[in-house]
């Protein structure tokens, strides 16, 4: 590999995205996309509506191939490995999706303890307090048989994280965790997310484009700007909100309101 | 009438064009265009600049929005300074609004007429890919069957048992209807004409056979390809915009083991089930007309039917209703997984899902005629 990595180093970093080209077809969404997420991060994918946030994260997990580039998990490739292989570091992250993607024909316990059922060795009363204890962690104690639908949305975000949880990942990945959530229940999850890291020693990676939780929970990030068609930035965001030379990071990070120079 | 939206022009001096505005101005009822005003500054070349007086307007809403956009528009044109200073004040802020962002370049779509050869094209590519990806989901629910046989396939059992009551009990009282009017169908026509021979008789036999070895599959498909096949397409389109499908895929357990496997098994088992069923209640719907309009008696009617098919029949019609249920619920979940992101696609997937059912029915169904007639069955 010729390209280099912002940190250079690939066993220090948790995950290495190294010249990442992302396209639908011919037409090119970002190019020349290189970071890397520490362990122990909580590292924000920010930038404006549409400038591929989301996508980006997909290319993470494996939902989309990226057109060109890699994706490493500490020393492995993620986009080179073959289906086994993927399957195993799959294994090792937990994702929150931005509608929750719960399973709507299972009960929220079943949909915990369907992961548990078919990765772990424990049987069904084990997997059943696993599953609640999960809930419980998200504030969902004794929301074992409640099916998906008969729960709020801000329920179903934590039920998701829940899920997410269920074998201990040392990754999390959240898409949009505060779209749809009210200010203080949005607030609770960032707390969450933050304790969460704290206690298991998860790297998180968070796509979102809220100021509040960027500044709260974030320690590490990347700026996708659509027009330069790649990012712009990346680094700590307190940090880049004081220096980064790009103006319309400053901007982006100040909500648009003028400095005061 | 004042309350009317109104438009005067004069020239105050030579070289402003005064406009005045006067009334009501409300989308609903209507307004001057603003070609009024390009007219008058044709006719006036000697005009400068242009200003508004209001004071008799009593109120306004986005049409005055709107053609005041036009004028400034046709002002910037021919590089006449508007002056606005005559317009209510937010009437003024609300055009400076509108006009504070520049549209954004390319952002207008190009609206053009594609020609016929590029349509022939852009269709025979568009083919040639939904071909492949059929191809290519064929392949993958092959190799998910083979899984199934040997026991390495992942389900979950309770999805398939709610499937197969939800695409065999709760069909039977449609495919009763149905089966029923199609029985008496089948019988009315063959009476008038059989009647004119004094073969009467003979209607059992037709209605016996046609629903045996036709009728029976083909009508149990049709209705399950409407019902069941677009219910399919629907849930696992549904889930694919709430993400379920990505949920699923990135725990690792195959969209094909866990949502359509079931579906696939749950017709499987259960069409054969249902055209039995409608054979059935099709030669009662025979018998009835047989029995009201041809004198003749229910045993005579089923003594003859009995005599009129064979096991070969009932047995080819159950087959061939085996196929159109696999061809219903991968018609169903393949539509279903090819839905795109949001509520309409899925519409569409239950629209499509329907067609291509239907068509592979057909498509088996005369297929399945030649190869029966080679065969000798």
């Amino acid at each position: 590999m010729a390209s280099q990595t912002p940190t250079g180093n690939h066993t220090k970093a948790h995950i290495t995205v190294n010249d990442l080209t992302m396209a639908f077809g011919s037409f090119v969404l970002m190019r020349d996309l290189n970071f890397a997420v520490n362990h122990g991060d909580i590292f924000i994918i920010m930038g404006g509506s549409g400038s591929g946030k989301s996508t980006l994260l997909r290319h993470m997990i494996g939902l989309i191939e990226p057109a060109r580039g890699d994706i490493f998990y500490g020393d492995e490739n993620f986009t080179r490995a073959d289906f086994e292989q993927r399957q195993k570091l799959l294994r090792r992250m937990g994702i929150l999706f931005q509608t929750g993607g719960l399973w709507s024909s299972m009960t929220l316990a079943e949909n915990i303890g369907m992961l548990l059922e078919e990765y772990t060795e424990l049987n069904p009363a084990e997997i059943r307090e696993v599953a609640s204890l999960k809930l419980a962690l998200v504030g969902l104690k004794g929301f074992e048989d409640y099916y998906p639908s008969q729960i709020s949305g801000g329920m179903q975000k934590r039920a998701g994280l829940a899920r997410a949880m269920a074998l201990d990942p040392e990754v999390l990945f959240f898409d949009e965790p505060s779209a749809g959530l009210d200010p203080i229940s949005s607030r609770l999850l960032d707390d969450l997310i933050l304790e969460l890291r704290d206690s298991l020693g998860a790297t998180v990676v968070v796509v979102t484009h809220e100021l509040a939780s960027i500044f709260t929970i974030g320690n590490n990030s990347v700026f996708l700007d659509p027009d330069a068609k790649t990012m712009t930035a990346s680094g700590d965001p307190k940090e880049l909100l004081a220096h980064c030379p790009d103006p319309k990071v400053r901007a982006f990070l100040r909500r648009g309101e003028k400095e005061n120079v | 009438m004042a309350d009317n939206s109104q438009l005067l022009f004069n020239l105050a001096g030579d070289s402003t064009l005064k406009v005045q505005l006067r009334g009501i101005w409300r989308l609903r009822g209507g307004r001057p265009s603003a070609a009024l005003v390009e007219h008058e500054l044709e006719s006036a070349r000697q005009v400068r600049d242009i200003a508004f007086d209001t004071r008799e307007l009593t109120s306004w809403d986005s049409s005055v929005l709107t053609f005041l956009v036009e004028v400034s528009e046709l002002c910037r044109q021919r590089r006449i300074p508007m002056n606005r200073e005559g317009l209510p004040v937010g009437v003024q802020k609300l055009l400076a609004l509108a006009e504070a962002v520049p549209e954004r370049k390319g952002a207008r779509r190009e609206v053009t007429e594609a020609s016929f050869l590029e349509r022939v094209g852009t269709d025979t590519l568009g083919f040639v890919g939904s071909a492949k990806e059929m191809l290519a989901f064929l392949g993958d629910m092959t190799v998910t069957f083979l899984a199934l046989l040997r026991m390495r396939a992942r389900y979950r059992a309770s999805d398939l048992f709610l499937l197969i009551q939800q695409c065999g009990a709760q069909a039977l009282p449609i495919v009763t209807l149905i089966s029923f009017l199609v029985g008496v169908i089948l019988a009315f026509v063959g009476a008038v004409q059989l009647k004119q021979f004094g073969a009467q008789i003979y209607v059992a036999d037709l209605v016996g056979i046609a629903m045996m070895r036709e009728m029976g599959a083909m009508m149990t498909g049709i209705i399950m390809a409407g019902r069941t096949g677009a219910a399919f397409a629907a849930q696992i389109g549904t889930m694919k915009v709430t993400q379920e499908v990505d949920a699923f895929t990135t725990a690792g357990f195959s969209p094909l083991e866990f949502l359509v496997l079931p579906r696939v098994m749950a017709l499987i088992l259960m069409m054969p089930l249902l055209c039995l069923y409608a054979d059935f209640v099709g030669v009662i719907g025979g018998a009835v007309i047989g029995v009201s309009m041809l004198d003749l008696s229910w045993i005579t009617y089923f003594n003859e039917t009995a005599n009129a098919i064979s096991l070969t029949d009932i047995f080819g019609g159950i087959f061939k209703a085996s196929v159109y249920g696999v061809l219903i619920a991968l018609s169903g979940c393949l539509r279903g997984l090819q839905c795109g992101n949001s509520s309409s696609a899925v519409g569409d997937a239950a629209t499509s899902a329907v067609v291509t059912g239907i068509v592979a029915i057909v498509m088996a169904c005369g297929i399945f005629a030649v190869v029966f007639y080679i065969l000798g069955i």
